[in-house]
């Protein structure tokens, strides 16, 4: 708290980013948040923007009206707030600046933040995901498969989690001695096991060949690997790097295998661009959507350029590649990149969730992202600049790969049991910090942390308020007709994620929800089986008996049940001032907001209609010129309802 | 010449079919007058599929040894291709198809033929009249009357034969207005604000000519819509300088000095070949096998098709605000008034009037707007996106309108009573149909052929019961409330359902959409208000009687 010098600025100028719309309010500077509150008391919208989620901030030059703040968020919120005094401005951005750059991981959200539950409550929370369970459910260990205590102590690889499965023929020494042949002792283990034709997907990282050099370690465990599969003679090594970069690679003595000294290996490469590739790809991209006036020929042409959804492509294209290698031709595969902890997350994940419709479950996709983004040291820490400000670590690596699978949620809307407010709420808390999940770049670090005895675990959140993410026409039947998603990668499948990067722009969103609607119908159909259910066992107990029944007055009029009020699209706004609820209540708030019920209130543009920012035209120009007073404050009407 | 003389080779044996995503089939083809016939040959449950010859926009041929492959590419996008033994048959059957095809007689067309045993001929045909219309309107009644001085189309030869004027202009007066307006398309009533009275008029563009001519009548007549009100809003569908350009050619535009009540907005539109040109790319595009998310992007770009939807919901929120917000009357015109002028016409509608958001209030939209206002649907609906043909006066103004209306529904998705459904469907009867809606320019046409005595009606057949049930959306909740389309690039997408109808991925939402649909039964019958197989009503009121005995049992 030290850091704030004025908790509380008022007259503060909210404008709106795609419009010359504004609202007055007041704005308050928390440790933990700050917070907008619209001075307005019919609508009193609050924003609450916590201090992780800011990427930047900028104080434009002073005008006539005060002194401008931009606030640009990782969750791709963008505030533009005028601050009537230049002093106040300067006293929130120089606080801001010191809270949002926390010099130490006591300092995150995480450390502070209570949903008031007792230890065991934490305690189990951290035990929902057992990734033991999880290779178990694979059908490992097996006759092949083992697992190794070598990494018990991080000893062979600091990255890496210490329980590994490797193939019983793998000794110790054939371990240590790959792991040291590669880059960052990541050696090659398995990730996930296809039971039906016991083929193997394992990841690692680059070879340290250079120009020639070899492991014969390394290539004796390739070979294990592939003495594992009885079905395939050989293995498929994917470098998921373009080949240019790899070559490049082995001028510093790393490189990709020579397939001259591994015996039975298919090298391939995919072409999945770097981290710095995809950082500055999301740049232009975000340039170009949060663009005023925008029209449509640049827009079109703005996200070809950005090449965002090119590189969206590549990544599934690669996971296409691997779910084919492994169901069509049972061939195990062994993925990896440079450090294996970026591309190869991206494309081990997602092609184990093409293969396996567990992992397209609510439960099945947290363990996912637990087994091959955070315990094998996806370094969140530093993709989502939770701590140390070297930019240049920053990259949407795991944003890509919620978007990738946002792209097979739309081609396959029965396959999955989430809807895409899953995904998006679990990128909130990415970068949050909130809870202890996603923090720091490896398991080791998060033991020294002692994250499962001081924060929480976002798992047991989410599955609180599951209701909220379902999807509602998901059918596991279709999973078991589909037990493998074979995606079109025609080029027009591949859309702009409007939902993940306009969360907040409301004026962009459809008015009305057919997932929201459809979700309260299930729901209600739900409570509704309920209560017949509890009635017939009422009936029973009266001793009547309750098949054939016939109507013996006329049903009379019954008005739908409430719609339940968890529902995140059409959660009313009671209880936005809890600071613990309020990051849910912050994505689906406005929603919620534009939802309410369009019948009763005297103010008519109800339905999420900011307005303004439209579209309609330059007409302000021309429409409302000078000398037509009448017309003068025309609005132009985004996406609402008016009566 | 008979139409069966176009007929050399009327069946085939043993041809295999392939369509996207089926097995091949082999079966015999068959041709005739208006159909092309393919079924398999398995004696029960055999398969068979229907095409009218009309459907087909283009063909390919391609000799391979002694059979032939014949590409079949439908106006309603899809593609098929016959593989016919025998080179002879083979050409025979293409060049059959070519003719008949391209049939220009509209007496001759199938919808002329088409008589199924459930549908009779007497009685009348479509939905409304502006006759019906106007009394079934009670805001008009005050200040508009029903003018049937174009009873015999000698006023204008493509509006119909009653249309919607202010009460204090005469005839005379139209008369003299029709004649200073191209095609004779002189202002006319087209919608009423339910509420606060604004009209949206339609006309096109006056004749001014290059020296400025004016006519007093055709001022009269727009002073009189206004009636007082300070402003009105013409909203011209072309840029101002294609405005000025039109002047050279004896077109022009309403000048501020003589119309002093209205003010112009220009709002830039594309027309005719542009937009049909436009389908052809990004039909084009959707099946572009090089799977590269650059050149995807590039080509759906080049064609802006998706800036054509971008314009049109722009100026029809431009309409809208005029008279719903600022609560002043429009009048829409761009050149000859048969195209842009209506798709932003009965777009704005939608976005204002919940009455043309019900299935039977859209048909009856289309039918006023687009069939009794003369777009000239046999002319612009002539080929479709796969034709060589050189392009004549073909133009998918209608095909923009029902990609228009599906954005709206993108956004809205509980307004309208209707589903996605419906506007496939009409997507394809526009081009290729068994019924005589959609035959003919305007009216006028329409009544020389005797189309309503020999044909019959698209919409009355859709409003049957349980055809009507496959087109309702089964989330519809009827509001009173403007819905305003946001249009944002970000928000306005391709119409998937459309141009990637005959893929996989259709498949998919297809059965999305039949889950939605079930959730939605299975929430109607138990809870729903006026069922009488409602469930949960049932068991309570079985259940009172015994509560109350159990209460009065307690109190003993």
């Amino acid at each position: 708290m030290e850091h704030i010098r004025t908790p509380k600025v008022e007259q503060v100028k909210l404008l709106d980013r795609f419009s010359n719309k504004s609202v007055i309010g007041t704005l308050h500077l928390t440790a933990t948040h700050l917070i907008f509150v619209e001075s307005n008391s019919t609508s009193a919208q609050e924003i609450w923007i916590l201090h992780h989620h800011i990427a930047s901030m900028e104080k434009l030059s002073l005008t006539t009206s005060g002194c401008p703040l931009l606030i640009q968020c990782r969750n791709f919120r963008l505030v533009h707030f005028v601050i009537p005094r230049e002093r106040d401005c300067h006293d929130i951005y120089s606080s801001l600046l010191r809270l949002l750059r926390p010099v130490s991981y006591d300092e995150l959200y995480a450390f502070s933040y209570n949903p008031k539950q007792n230890d065991q409550q934490r305690e189990e929370g951290w035990q929902l995901i057992d990734l033991a369970a999880e290779f178990e459910r694979m059908g490992v260990p097996c006759d092949q498969w083992q697992l190794t205590d070598v990494n018990r102590e991080y000893k062979v690889c600091e990255t890496y989690p210490r329980d590994l499965y490797v193939p019983i023929t793998a000794s110790k020494p054939i371990i240590v001695g790959s792991s040291k042949f590669r880059s960052k002792g990541r050696f090659p283990v398995l990730t996930y096991f296809y039971q039906e034709k016991k083929a193997a997907v394992c990841r690692c990282s680059q070879p340290l060949s250079g120009f020639s050099a070899r492991c014969l370690e390394d290539e004796h465990m390739l070979q294990a690997i592939s003495k594992a599969n009885h079905n395939s003679r050989y293995i498929y090594v994917m470098d998921t790097r373009p080949k240019l970069n790899a070559l490049a690679n082995r001028a510093a003595g790393k490189g990709y295998e020579n397939e001259d000294n591994y015996s039975n290996i298919r090298f391939q490469f995919v072409g999945i661009e770097n981290i710095h590739v995809m950082r500055g790809s999301l740049q232009k991209l975000l340039e170009v959507v949060g663009t005023r006036s925008l029209s449509m020929t640049d827009y079109l042409v703005g996200l070809e350029n950005s090449g965002w959804l090119r590189h969206i492509k590549a990544i599934m294209d690669a996971a296409i590649f691997l779910a084919k290698a492994v169901t069509v031709e049972g061939a195990s595969v062994l993925v990896h990149c440079s450090d294996g902890w970026d591309r190869t997350a991206q494309v081990c994940a997602l092609g184990s969730l093409l293969m396996d419709p567990y992992y397209r479950t609510i439960k099945g996709f947290m363990v996912l992202i637990e087994k091959d983004w955070i315990s094998f040291g996806h370094k969140f820490a530093d993709r989502c600049d939770q701590l140390d400000p070297d930019q240049k670590e920053v990259s949407p690596i795991f944003t890509q790969f919620l978007e990738c699978v946002w792209q097979l949620t739309e081609q396959f809307p029965q396959a999955f049991e989430f809807s895409e407010w899953f995904l998006i709420q679990i990128h909130e808390h990415v970068h949050s910090c909130q809870f202890g999940n996603f923090l720091g770049n490896s398991q080791r670090q998060r033991e020294v942390l002692q994250l499962k005895e001081r924060t929480y675990s976002l798992w047991a959140h989410l599955l609180s308020e599951k209701q909220n993410y379902m999807n509602p026409v998901y059918s596991p039947s279709f999973a078991e007709s589909h037990p493998v998603l074979e995606p079109s990668t025609q080029a027009c499948h591949f859309k702009f994620w409007r939902n993940m990067y306009h969360q907040y722009d409301r004026s962009m969103h459809p008015r009305q929800s057919i997932l929201k609607q459809v979700l309260t119908f299930k729901e209600s159909n739900r409570e509704l089986e309920g209560t017949v259910q509890a009635l017939k066992t009422k009936l029973q107990k009266f001793g009547v008996s309750t098949s054939p029944l016939k109507p013996q007055t006329p049903p009379r009029d019954r008005s739908l049940p409430p719609r339940p009020q968890s529902l995140i699209l059409g959660a009313p706004l009671l209880s936005r001032k809890e600071v613990q609820q309020e990051e849910d209540e912050e994505v689906f708030g406005e929603e919620a907001r534009e939802d309410a019920p369009a019948s009763t209130d005297g103010e008519r543009t109800v339905e999420g209609s900011s307005a303004t920012e439209n579209g309609y035209g330059e007409l302000t120009g021309s429409f409302g010129s000078k000398n037509e007073p009448a017309v003068v404050t025309l609005e132009f009407g985004v996406a609402r309802m008016t009566c | 010449m008979e139409l069966s003389e176009h007929i050399k080779t009327a069946n085939v044996e043993d041809v295999t079919l392939r369509r996207p995503f089926h097995p091949a089939l082999r079966g015999t083809l068959c041709v005739t007058s208006h159909h092309l016939l393919f079924s398999d040959r398995k004696d029960e449950a055999s398969w068979q599929l229907l095409i009218l010859l009309k459907n087909i926009d283009a063909i390919e041929k391609r000799a391979v040894g002694s059979s032939g492959t014949i590409t079949i590419k439908c106006k309603d996008l899809l593609v098929l291709q016959l593989e016919i033994p025998g080179m002879e048959e083979c050409l025979n059957i293409a060049s059959s198809i070519e003719a008949l095809s391209s049939l220009e007689s509209v007496t001759e067309m199938y919808p002329f033929f088409y008589r199924p045993s459930h549908l009779t001929l007497n009685g009348p045909w479509g939905l409304s009249s502006t006759e019906q219309y106007y009394k079934q309107t009670e805001r008009l009644w005050d200040r508009w009357r029903v003018s049937t001085l174009n009873s015999d189309y000698s006023v204008c030869p493509s509006y119909p034969s009653a249309v919607i004027m202010p009460r204090e202009v005469d005839d005379d007066k139209l008369i003299r207005s029709a004649r200073f307006r191209q095609g004779g398309r002189f202002p006319v009533l087209s919608y009423c604000h339910h509420r606060n009275g604004m009209v949206i008029m339609r006309s096109s563009q006056p004749l001014t000519g290059a020296n400025k001519k004016r006519c007093k009548e055709d001022e009269l007549l727009l002073q009189a819509v206004i009636d007082g009100s300070e402003l009105g809003y013409i909203i011209d569908l072309r840029s101002a300088q294609q405005a000025q350009q039109a002047r050279m050619t004896g077109g022009g535009f309403e000048s501020k000095s003589f119309y002093s009540h209205w003010k112009r907005i220009h709002r830039h539109h594309e027309r005719g070949k542009v937009v049909q040109e436009s389908l052809i790319k990004l039909v084009e595009a959707c099946s572009d096998p090089s799977h590269s998310v650059d050149r995807w992007l590039s080509k759906l770009e080049n064609s802006k098709w998706l800036s054509h939807v971008h314009s049109a919901l722009s100026t029809a929120g431009l309409v809208v605000e005029c008279v719903e917000r600022d609560g002043h009357s429009v009048l829409v015109h761009g050149s000859e008034g048969t195209d842009n002028t209506l798709l932003v016409s009965s777009l704005a509608q939608l976005i204002l009037d919940p009455a043309s958001r019900t299935v039977t209030g859209f048909l009856c939209l289309l039918e006023r707007e687009w069939i009794q206002a003369g777009h000239p649907f046999q002319q612009r609906c002539a080929h479709s996106a796969y034709s060589h043909a050189r392009l004549k006066q073909e133009c998918p103004i209608f095909l923009l309108l029902l990609d228009c209306v599906w954005q709206v529904w993108r956004q809205f998705p509980l307004a309208l009573e209707f589903s996605e459904a419906l506007l496939l469907r009409l997507a394809q009867e526009v081009y290729a149909s068994n019924y005589g809606t959609f035959l003919c320019n305007s009216e006028q046409e329409r009544c020389a052929a005797g189309v309503k005595e020999n044909t019959h009606c698209l919409f009355q057949s859709l409003l049957r019961p349980d055809i009507e049930e496959q087109y309702l959306n089964p989330l519809y909740e009827p509001t009173d409330l403007a819905i305003w389309p946001s249009v944002h690039p970000q928000s306005l997408q391709l119409w998937t359902g459309l141009f990637l109808r005959w893929t996989e991925y259709a498949q998919n939402m297809e059965e999305a959409r039949e889950e939605v649909w079930s959730i939605v039964k299975e929430h109607h019958e138990q809870a729903g208000p006026d069922r009488t197989n409602n469930t949960l009503s049932t068991h309570c009121d079985t259940l009172t009687p015994f509560e109350n005995l159990m209460d009065e049992l307690t109190i003993l």
